[in-house]
């Protein structure tokens, strides 16, 4: 069992990681290859926690399965790494179960698009209040390299030998057409601001999507001879384009294509729960009891 | 502790079985169902859906039953109650998130309202072959308990007796229903909320940097936080240790596996529950459960006329199973009569317990309707030769 640090927002032991305290250091080494980009994903996420300073006693982590699916575990927060592809739904009962948590989705494009495809773009319909944070590599990394749906036309994938045959998704375009208020792409590069943009998303509600393009330098790298790690982050540095609020239909991924990045989609809109009390409250009137932000537990 | 008030429908009514599975869920204090719309359970959740937003519940029609069991488990690690509803092929569906909830050990309670199947079936006509699949049916070893009501009264207080023991055994506990009980109106009459037992969820007593989520401190089921309590925990459907973390060793999973296991097998005899009429000095014992208990007390009647004594075990909680019972019975009687909407299902169980000692005899039926009782008493006067 880990030291459990007081107050996560204080000033941390110069000797420390800045932000060792928001991760379960007693789980390190992580399983993460060399390279890989989920790490720094993770290391923007915590840097944003630290900066808004919510609270993180009342802040869920929640991932499904694969390779991003193991960040849950890392965090040192409330954290639940549930069944492949369940992420969303399980996080929709932790949210609805207890209104008062501020609950976050961390999982990867196989997960989240492939298996959980389903549960992404009804979270986004309903504007269920969740952060959902994909992070896109293009390949099924845990399991070996498998095509993914995200995975670009021509590129190789173990399960596509030959080069995959497949349209892609392109998943801003699908969370925003699903009706996501905030929707938003990074690099694995772009950690300033990929920090800043989890930091602003911290502080919405609703159904903030954000997706990152990272590397994954053992398979997806390997298999298209795209180079070391060090060469993606190269890549990414000349072929993203910063364009908020393009329009999101031209933000598919092409193979080693530009990679059109920034803050697509930022309004106002009543949440799934916003919604119910707001009709509950207009039809039933005084009838209506809603269920406490602590949640609807019945104890002695 | 005793019942919520605001989810206690007091009174005398007359209620289909899913109507009065639904109050009973409300008046255990569930207040979080998440379910997809199925024949012939869909009354549970309807019911649910015109009374929560009075109660401080929410209930969500989710995008399909896998949704609907993954909400479930989540939410009941906020420490409210929860309940999702199905049949036959959401059954199916659901198996994923059972598991996730055997091995994350989280309390909540799964309803089928069984009907004819495999496949899509017999969507508005009964069916008990989900029996099997209810105790086998996520992959991997793990426990559970399962409950089978015969009447609209059965579905409510058996929808109670489900919650309590999600509770004690953080488990998710099934209810068995079929579509006969789910569609038959009958009185079903709701205690004063005072008058109802309810098991609250035991939060653990340690301080978050005390708490282990899976210690157990020689208790089979360890101490529960809650989401949102500042305990920062871990859970996870790998296997796992004392601390929620992943080990993949074959140490560690023997040790989850077997706690899993041994959490309810060790108190199957406290857990198990069955009704028993005339079974002593008899030479047949007819085992049943659901519907089919009800149907069979007049094939009981027709062989008792013949001069054959038939006594009845009535199995109101089938997992786990009452195996010492049949143990017992078995080296006293000539045989077992099993009939069930199914081609062999608890009978297997029958037969197991009974160890040769005494016959099993399923009288099977397809589904789509109950069992003439001709075909039962015919099959008591043949065991009973």
């Amino acid at each position: 069992m880990s030291t459990v640090v007081e107050d996560l927002h204080t000033d941390v032991d110069a000797n420390e990681h800045p932000i060792a305290p928001f991760l379960r250091m007693d789980r390190m080494p992580h399983i993460w290859c060399p390279t890989c980009g989920i790490g720094t994903v993770v290391k923007c996420f915590a840097s944003a926690l630290e900066q808004t300073r919510v609270d993180l006693d009342k802040v869920s982590i929640v991932s499904g399965i694969g390779c991003t699916g193991r960040v849950a575990g890392y965090m040192k927060l409330d954290a639940f790494h549930a069944t492949h592809g369940r992420a969303i739904p399980f996080a929709t009962g932790l949210k609805l179960g207890r209104p008062e948590l501020l609950v976050t989705v961390f999982s990867g494009d196989g997960d989240l698009s492939g298996i959980g495809g389903n549960h992404l773009i009804h979270a986004a319909r309903r504007n269920l209040d969740i952060l959902c944070v994909l992070v896109n590599n293009f390949i099924y990394g845990m399991t070996g390299g498998q095509n993914a749906p995200t995975t670009p036309v021509g590129a190789r994938s173990s399960t596509m030998p030959f080069g995959n045959f497949e349209h892609p998704f392109n998943l801003v375009h699908l969370a925003a057409s699903c009706g996501a208020p905030y929707v938003a792409r990074w690099t694995s590069l772009h950690i300033r601001r990929l920090t800043k943009t989890f930091a602003e998303a911290l502080n919405r509600k609703g159904f903030r999507f954000i997706e990152v393009i990272a590397p994954c330098s053992t398979l997806y790298a390997r298999l298209n001879k795209l180079g070391s790690g060090l060469d993606l982050m190269r890549f990414y540095h000349d072929n993203a384009e910063i364009r908020h609020g393009a329009d999101t239909r031209d933000a598919a991924i092409d193979f080693q294509g530009r990679i059109l990045c920034g803050k697509f989609v930022d309004v106002e809109k009543p949440t799934f729960t916003d919604l119910m009390h707001e009709h509950y409250e207009k039809t039933l009137g005084d009838r209506y009891v809603p269920m406490k932000p602590e949640g609807g537990w019945i104890h002695e | 502790m005793k019942a919520d008030p605001q989810g206690v429908l007091t009174g005398v009514h007359y209620l289909d079985g899913d109507f009065a599975c639904g109050e009973g869920a409300m008046a255990a204090g569930c207040r979080f169902v998440a379910g997809y719309p199925i024949t012939p359970s869909t009354e549970v959740v309807e019911r649910i859906a015109r009374r929560f937003p009075m109660m401080g519940g929410t209930f969500i029609q989710m995008e399909d039953e896998l949704a609907s069991m993954a909400a479930v488990v989540g939410a009941a690690w906020t420490g409210t109650k929860t309940m999702t509803v199905t049949s036959g092929p959401g059954f199916s569906l659901m198996m994923e998130n059972i598991g996730l909830g055997a091995m994350m050990e989280t309390p909540c309670v799964v309803v089928n309202v069984q009907r004819g199947g495999p496949s899509t079936g017999l969507p508005t006509m009964v069916g008990q072959a989900d029996m099997m699949q209810a105790r086998w049916g996520s992959h991997g070893d793990y426990e559970l308990i399962a409950l089978c009501p015969r009447s609209p009264q059965e579905a409510f207080d058996f929808t109670v007796d489900a919650f309590n023991l999600a509770e004690t055994y953080r488990v998710p506990v099934l209810v068995m229903m079929d579509e006969c009980v789910g569609h038959m109106t009958e009185k079903v009459v709701i205690p004063p909320a005072d008058e109802i037992d309810i098991v609250p969820r035991k939060l653990t007593s340690k301080p978050p940097g005390e708490f282990l989520p899976y210690e157990t401190n020689g208790s089979p089921v360890p101490e529960f936080a809650r989401a949102g309590d500042g305990y920062r925990f871990h859970t996870t459907g790998l296997t796992h240790d004392e601390r929620g973390y992943p080990e993949m060793s074959a140490e560690c999973q023997e040790k989850t596996v077997r706690r899993l296991i041994e959490k309810i097998r060790s108190k199957a005899d406290e857990i198990t529950r069955f009704v028993e009429l005339d079974t002593e000095g008899a030479d047949v014992v007819v085992v049943s459960y659901g519907i089919t208990s009800r149907v069979a007390r007049m094939g009981v009647e027709l062989a008792r006329k013949k001069g054959v004594k038939v006594g009845v075990m009535r199995l109101e909680i089938v997992w786990p199973f009452p195996e010492t019972r049949i143990r017992e019975l078995a080296k006293k009687v000539k045989a077992f009569v099993v009939p069930e909407i199914n081609y062999g299902q608890i009978v297997l169980e029958v037969e197991r317990c009974a160890g040769g000692q005494a016959a099993a005899v399923l009288v099977p039926h397809g589904g789509g309707g109950v069992h003439d009782p001709e075909d039962i008493a015919n099959a008591i006067l043949g065991a009973a030769k």
